[in-house]
């Protein structure tokens, strides 16, 4: 490992979870914010809680920041009960959304406050202030007041400023939103390594599901309150659980259908399936479909044939909206191949087709 | 792009205003702080007379300074009493801080003459205050200092304008982002290390405005001292008044009024550059 600007807190168990959410709930008056959720973090590791705005993935990060209370549940750290703790007592620091630098201290003192509050040794405040700004290089920028600074120079500072703390669990609320695309995708890769680095917890908020997919060793799906999804990117894009999930994360085509006597049945596709009677909905990605020039499919395939109705060029892949006959539309992505007309065969591996709850 | 005739016709207004009704003014007050009276005529015979009238007589300074004090002691009570107000409202008054602010504002419109004859009302050796600490036998005579004394003057001006300080208080107050609050419990601060270090040092232009605004008015006062203030509380305004009225001596009224327009001028600007030290944009 590199040299760290700030070294890794001292943790109890390197399995145990460090943060431990037990059943909370929150309600707004007649409003209910948060439904009986439970989730652990382990230590080091990189959580993103993703969802739409208004699915409460904010308000379980204020909940953890102690901004707001826990209508019941429980939140624990480290062994230690978090929710009854005032904020300035937890071992938690936060990177909001629009940084809340203080616009009357300059760069360094903002850096500095967090130490200065709880009371560091004077004689360390300097060193580590000096640290935490090369680690997020603005060192050049110490003097200048917040106002003076652009918003990725403000997202610096205030990710200097609560890791100067050397929090045990760092929350960051939409931390990237604010700023335009490209400074976007240079930060996104900057915070993943600083975090690599560190080592340090991180729970992040996004509505951003490519964002979620790029820094996350995990991702929380949230939706209307409650946990939909957690599991690593991979595994959630390659077997979403529900058809939420599966649309909200990457591009999917939902195919209603059912299964009976061990063969599912979706508008003009059929394929065997050993499960019992029942509707069915399946999700297919659209790069898991293939053109299948000779119309020959092996024995684990899925074949049929379709026109095609739109076909968008992206660079690197094509997008196609092809009509299966019956209504049934899909959308298929294809590796560049010049422009198609008229009918064509496709296939699909069975295995690509993830049965997901409605 | 305005055509002249626009412009002027736009800017004509306000600087006749400001010709009519300041400059020409502040003019005729400053020529006459230099001419003087004699045998009942005013003579415009330039000289320095009545600069050293103020300056020889310890009357004029003994006031002045009297003035001052009061002025000082309301503008320190309207904070003491307006800040923690404003305070509480902004930060911690919830649902029921439309109805306070209300309850603040209520009696800013009610006549500043009848807020002194209620005072009068109160603070009277007949009055209500005298009334109940007898009736209590807290005191077994009426308390005279109650009423005509520095003390009813501060009494007064002070209900006059704490709303006023109150208000531009409150105003920087609820224009702090709420997230800088958060962000400084987050990274470990109390709520009195807050208070200090982030809600104190960004409501500083409301709170220097609002000092600003009840020093200047009660240095400038003559109603409270003249209705509470008995010779005890006289205060310079009334020397002005008395000078420009009964006694006739506008020159030596004049030179008092431009005194005072420099230190409130002194003041002002002073305050300006204070409140740019604190402003953050």
């Amino acid at each position: 490992m590199s040299s760290t600007a700030i070294p890794q807190p001292a943790s109890v168990d390197k399995n145990a979870p460090l943060l431990e959410v037990r059943e909370v709930a929150k309600r707004f008056g007649p409003r209910e914010v948060l439904k009986n959720i439970s989730l652990s973090i382990a230590s080091g590791e990189f959580l993103t809680l993703l969802g739409e705005s208004g699915s409460g993935k904010t308000t379980l990060l204020r909940l953890i920041a102690g901004f707001e209370q826990p209508t019941a549940g429980e939140i624990w750290m480290t062994g230690e009960r978090l929710d009854t703790l005032p904020p300035y007592k937890r071992r938690v620091n936060t990177v909001f959304q629009n940084y809340a630098l203080f616009p009357h201290l300059n760069v360094r003192d903002n850096i500095a406050y967090g130490l200065r509050v709880q009371g560091a040794p004077k004689s360390e405040i300097p060193s580590r202030v000096d640290d935490a700004l090369n680690m997020v290089k603005m060192a050049e920028f110490a003097g200048a007041r917040p106002s003076r600074l652009s918003g990725g120079q403000q997202q610096r500072v205030a990710l200097a400023r609560a890791l100067v703390n050397r929090p045990q669990l760092l929350l960051l609320d939409e931390p990237l939103s604010a700023l335009d695309a490209n400074l976007r995708r240079q930060m996104q890769s900057e915070l993943k390594a600083l975090q690599r680095e560190i080592g340090i917890t991180f729970l992040f908020v996004t509505h951003d599901q490519e964002e979620a997919m790029a820094l996350s060793d995990r991702i929380a799906l949230l939706r209307d309150g409650a946990l939909e999804q957690v599991a690593s990117p991979r595994e959630i894009y390659a077997h979403p659980a529900t058809a939420y999930t599966a649309q909200f994360i990457g591009q999917t085509n939902l195919l209603h259908g059912e299964i009976r006597r061990s063969i599912a049945t979706c508008g003009v596709m059929r394929w065997p399936l050993e499960e019992a009677d029942s509707p069915a909905v399946f999700s297919l990605r659209p790069e898991t479909i293939h053109l299948c020039p000779d119309g020959k499919r092996q024995t684990n395939e899925v074949k049929f044939r379709a026109t095609v109705r739109q076909q968008i060029y992206g660079g690197a892949s094509e997008l196609l909206e092809v009509d299966c006959g019956a209504g049934q539309l899909l959308r298929v992505r294809l590796p560049a191949c010049g422009p198609l007309v008229g009918e064509h065969d496709f296939v699909f591996s069975i295995a690509d087709a993830i049965r997901v709850s409605d | 792009m305005y055509s002249r005739v626009y412009k002027t016709l736009v800017a004509a207004p306000p600087l006749l205003w400001v010709g009519l009704f300041l400059l020409l003014p502040y003019g005729l007050m400053f020529a006459h702080s230099f001419w003087t009276v004699q045998d009942g005529a005013l003579v415009h015979h330039w000289n320095l007379s009545n600069y050293q009238k103020l300056l020889t007589n310890p009357l004029y300074a003994e006031v002045l300074f009297r003035t001052m004090r009061i002025a000082g002691s309301v503008m320190l009570c309207s904070l003491l009493l307006g800040y923690p107000l404003a305070y509480y409202l902004s930060f911690h008054s919830g649902a029921r801080k439309e109805l306070f602010y209300q309850l603040v504002i209520v009696p800013l419109w009610v006549s500043y003459l009848v807020r002194g004859y209620a005072w009068k009302t109160i603070l009277g050796s007949e009055g209500v205050l005298n009334g109940f600490l007898q009736y209590a036998h807290i005191t077994h005579a009426p308390v005279s200092f109650l009423l005509y004394s520095p003390f009813a003057v501060v009494l007064m001006l002070t209900h006059i304008y704490t709303p006023f300080v109150f208000l531009s208080i409150y105003a920087s107050l609820e224009h702090i982002p709420r997230p800088l609050v958060e962000a400084s419990q987050d990274l470990g601060a109390g709520p009195a290390s807050t208070f200090f270090r982030v809600i104190l040092p960004l409501s500083m232009p409301g709170l220097l405005a609002g000092a600003t605004f009840a020093f200047v008015l009660s240095l400038g006062d003559f109603l409270a001292p003249l209705l509470v203030g008995g010779s005890s509380g006289t205060m310079i305004a009334n020397i002005v008044q008395t000078l420009f009225g009964a006694t006739y001596d506008w020159p030596l009224g004049a030179a008092i009024s431009v005194c005072i327009l420099l230190i409130t001028l002194s003041l002002l600007f002073l305050t300006e550059r204070l409140e740019k030290r604190w402003s953050f944009k």
